[in-house]
């Protein structure tokens, strides 16, 4: 009997819902682990990194990567599974695009650190000890992976073949990934394995968005009750939907609250806080300055808002010059 | 220019039917002005897509201009209304990644401004030459 | 010197870890360093984000427990904003975060630190997972198991858009109202969730009470510690997971501390050492004196055992007979047997299936006011709740337009970090002599952390013996391409 491929998942900068998501299947897991042999997966299985070390090249099948890179260790650990598999996967928004933790590129080591180990209001008077990368102990040395100033994506590092996005992806779109590989059905390299269409189309609030859409007004979240049965945008919610790949059905949108951008941009925009400016600026009905500022006074935090989850992956990747923090 | 001085590199994306013609029209009556700016022209001050200022600095570029034609004006009506709003949004944003003030510009320059034209050129070269290059302090 | 012993990574928790084992010349243990290698600096980027963000950028802590971290910002926003939810909206809060509570601690009942005393400790590497715990609890078991947990998980789904970082979360209440017919199907799940989380707790104690092994190694001085410990109470001093004022009891039991979490900084400070990322709180008006033990140490625990031993009862009945015969059987509160966390926790499932049943059954909890609008100027705002590894802060400053000037957060498994790094130093030497060392061994070691830290995803590994099997293969446009059936 043939044995079965071998499958590996890490993460790198991760918070671990990528895992989850894979529990998710919930039944359906039972199926894909009759099909597959997991070599390594330390939130589930105790096979520690000499045993990967120990496998010969290539010889996992795919290997799924979450999370972003930004210590030295992530680094060594994305090419060690890189030597050893045919495919690896970036899978969940932090290796396709940095994630979430990429917010951090507005910082660096020093500022973090300084506000982590020294400046917080909770940080002992004494006890601002910062950590090091080589530590001498009286019964020998123990080392730490450095820190970095910069978030880097998965393919910032390693080649990487195809991309599950989301934060996190669904069960859905894992499973049909899954299956792709198992099945040697496998689009181009390079796919980012979600829908290709902007996620308005994918809405159930979709009927409900006007052809044309002019906006006098922005809200914020919590200063507006919203009517469910209505597209978020003709209410004055700034939604993502048009500038984010489909393939959630719009979960948040499920919940009454906005898409906030996690499966990132389709495939003809490179950087997707750009193009959600380009978005935005169309929506927004004024002319004169003044009532431009005035109304987009409700996104204080372009950055935040438009590269939530892409930030490392844009253009200027990264702050020029760092504020010291308080 | 002395060898060895920082010189700046300033992409302009200039609209077909304003500014494109006054720069054209400086150059035809010969006006003095630092070299440093790579025109780009467009339709429409509106089609200057904010992922175009950004790939910009990307590739090298120190500054960017953006220039169309005054409000009111535009040949397709609306077009340069857009490129405010991005711009006003945009500048927003590059102040949150630290790009300092100076490095990107929206003026509104008709056909038969190129006096203006050459006088905004000769100002931005001599802002950025003040900031330094852009990949430098931690540009990417 | 001879090199030491680094098992890397630490395996069946969330989070990065690696243990670094230094021998001395006999080959006995020296010290065991617990290394957390990993930063991602969330209270420097949370600088400068809208107040109403935080909810779902701070979930991005913890993929496991994003309910807790989107709890904890949700309410500092309402201290933030100084607004009030109305009474159903807290309800409805409460109702989802036990849901979250229940189907947590149960993951790590069954994928996490069960296959330990499941399988056993020292059994083969590959055995030491939840298909280990299938093949040796039977298959209908794992089964039952996932489908409460995806019922349960759709709960939260249903009512937060996602059940892996909720958006329901608002300053003043919350994005969504329940409506009678998804009650009426909550309570159906709620149901059984009390039968499940019954099951579960009687399945530990015939497993792991019902092995003298087990009870030695529990009550063995390898795994114990005499700290402090520290939990969220109601005004009867019970546990309460979404709300409630802090209270610390010292070694022996006794209350020296309550106070309402936005006086934390009166009370908790934070160490650091130099070789590790993580940071340790401790109890300021003790002070730091090391990773040590004892009355006159700064350091404290929280999580399962620490909230019984900070308790004076439960606040739901069967819960409450549970957590009687727990001080019974271990001798009285408090127990400082730190693999006792595994029992306290299925206490707590029964706790959570008992409040989650009681609030769905509230006549109230349909109304569909979910949401008071804030008015007030923002300033400050403290928000604190249980997550399932233990007490969580959330410390929020802002402007006048609502923009996060300052966070800083104090993270459950934190406040467990020095007992945590103590644990496994002692554990290393309870089991590590002479030089021997094996992967059982190492792993005895690794349990001394697992208590701990519930979290993470299923183990997947080879399905054994005779069940029937279905595998469907789909493309990537779901359409299928193969069966494979395999009859049982």
């Amino acid at each position: 009997m043939a044995s079965k491929p071998k499958v590996a998942f890490y993460w790198c900068a991760s918070c671990g819902g990528c895992e989850e998501a894979v529990v998710d299947l919930a039944e359906a897991v039972l199926d894909v682990v009759s099909a597959v042999d997991i070599v390594f997966w330390p939130v589930a299985l105790d096979f520690k990194v000499a045993d990967v070390e120990a496998l010969p090249d290539g010889a996992i099948t795919a290997s799924f990567i979450n999370g972003a890179v930004r210590l030295s260790e992530q680094e060594e650990m994305a090419r060690l599974l890189r030597r050893k598999s045919k495919f690896v996967i970036a899978f969940g928004s932090c290796s396709h695009m940095g994630g979430v933790p990429g917010l951090a590129n507005l910082w660096d080591r020093k500022s973090i650190f300084a506000w982590y180990y020294h400046d917080a209001p909770s940080v002992a008077v004494d006890g601002g000890a910062e950590p090091q990368e080589t530590v001498r102990v009286p019964e020998g040395t123990l080392t730490l992976p450095a820190f970095w100033d910069t978030v880097k994506p998965l393919d910032a590092v390693i080649d990487v073949d195809y991309y599950l996005p989301g934060c996190p992806p669904t069960p859905k779109l894992i499973a049909n990934a899954v299956g792709a590989l198992l099945s040697g059905n496998l689009p181009p390299r390079g796919a980012v394995l979600a829908g290709t269409r902007a996620l308005c189309h994918e809405c159930r609030l979709n009927a409900t968005k006007p052809e044309k859409l002019l906006l006098k007004d922005l809200k914020r979240v919590h200063q507006v009750t919203v009517d469910p049965e209505k597209c978020l945008l003709a209410q004055g919610v700034l939604c993502l939907g048009p500038v984010t790949r489909g393939g959630c059905e719009a979960l948040c949108v499920a919940g009454n609250m906005p898409c906030t951008g996690c499966f990132g941009p389709t495939d003809e925009v490179r950087d997707q806080g750009a193009k959600g400016i380009a978005f935005l600026s169309s929506v927004v009905d004024f002319d004169a300055q003044e009532e431009i500022e005035r109304a987009l006074g409700n996104v204080p935090d372009p950055v935040g808002t438009f590269y939530r989850y892409s930030l490392p992956r844009s253009y200027l990747v990264r702050k020029r010059g760092v504020p010291s923090h308080g | 220019m002395s060898d060895g001085e920082f010189q700046p590199k300033i992409v302009a994306f200039v609209c077909n039917w304003c500014t494109y013609i006054a720069a054209d029209a400086a150059g035809v009556a010969r006006a003095r002005y630092s070299p440093n700016v790579r025109l780009v022209r467009t339709m429409c001050s509106g089609r200057v897509d904010p992922q175009f200022v950004l790939a910009s600095f990307e590739k090298g570029a120190d500054a960017v201009l953006l220039c169309g034609c005054h409000p009111r004006d535009c040949h397709y009506t609306a077009g340069n209304y857009k490129a405010l709003r991005r711009f006003v949004l945009l500048k927003k944003m590059l102040a949150q990644m630290g790009l300092e003030d100076g490095r990107v510009r929206l003026e509104w320059i008709s056909a038969s401004e190129a006096e203006k034209f050459r006088r905004v050129v000769e100002e931005m070269t001599q802002d950025v030459r003040r900031l330094g290059p852009y990949k430098e302090n931690g540009g990417k | 010197m001879a090199e030491p012993i680094v098992v890397n990574p630490i395996t069946r928790l969330e989070g990065h870890g690696r243990i670094t084992i230094f021998l001395d010349d006999q080959g006995d243990v020296q010290r065991a360093y617990f290394q957390v290698p990993e930063l991602r600096g969330f209270e420097n980027f949370l600088v400068g984000r809208p107040a109403e963000d935080a909810p779902q950028i701070t979930s991005r802590i913890c993929g496991v427990c994003p309910t807790a971290h989107h709890m904890a910002a949700t309410k500092a926003l309402d201290d933030l904003y100084q607004v009030e939810p109305p009474e159903v909206a807290k309800k409805l809060r409460e109702l989802v975060y036990n849901v979250f509570m229940l189907e947590d601690h149960a993951l790590h009942l069954f994928f996490l630190g069960g296959p330990d005393f499941v399988v056993g400790p020292t059994a083969p590497k590959a055995d030491r997972n939840v298909l280990g715990v299938i093949q040796k609890a039977g298959l209908e078991i794992g089964k039952r198991v996932i489908r409460m947990r995806k019922d349960l998980r759709a709960i939260i789904q249903e009512l937060g858009g996602k059940v892996i970082h909720p958006v329901f979360g608002l300053p003043g209440g919350v994005a969504k109202p329940m409506t009678e017919d998804m009650r009426k199907r909550f309570v159906e799940v709620a149901d059984r969730g009390v039968d499940f989380a019954l099951f579960c707790e009687k399945l530990l104690e015939d497993v792991v009470l019902g092995n003298p092994a087990y009870v030695k190694a529990i009550t063995s001085d390898a795994y114990t510690h005499r700290t402090h410990y520290m939990g969220l109470v109601d005004d009867r001093n019970r546990p309460n997971f979404y709300d409630g004022r802090i209270r610390v009891v010292d070694p022996a039991g006794q209350e020296i501390l309550k106070f309402p979490g936005k006086d934390y900084l009166e009370h908790i400070a934070e160490h650091a050492e130099p070789w590790t990322y993580v940071k340790f709180p401790f109890l300021k008006k003790l002070g730091w004196r090391g990773f040590v033990d004892g009355a006159e140490s700064g350091v404290y625990s929280v999580a399962p055992l620490a909230r019984l031993n900070v308790s004076d009862g439960m606040a739901t009945p069967r819960a409450a007979e549970l957590r009687e015969k727990f001080f019974a059987t271990l001798g009285g509160r408090p127990v400082h047997h730190t693999l006792a966390n595994h029992w306290a926790r299925v206490i707590e499932i029964v706790y959570a299936a008992e409040r989650l049943k009681d609030l769905v059954g509230d006549p109230g909890i349909t109304d569909p006011n979910v949401r008071t609008l804030p008015t007030a100027t923002p300033r400050e705002g403290i928000g604190v709740v249980e997550a399932p590894r233990g007490v969580l802060i959330h410390h929020y400053e802002s402007d006048d337009r609502g923009v996060l000037t300052s966070a800083n957060l104090i993270v459950a498994t934190q406040h467990n970090a020095a007992r945590i790094a103590m644990s496994v130093d002692k554990a290393a030497r309870g089991v590590i002599h002479k030089g021997v060392v094996d992967d059982g061994i190492l792993n005895q070691v690794e349990m001394a952390f697992r208590a701990y830290d519930p979290c993470h995803a299923c183990a997947t590994h080879s399905l054994p013996g005779h069940m029937p099997l279905w595998v469907r293969i789909h493309d990537a446009r779901g359409e299928l391409v193969k069966e494979i059936r395999r009859d049982g």
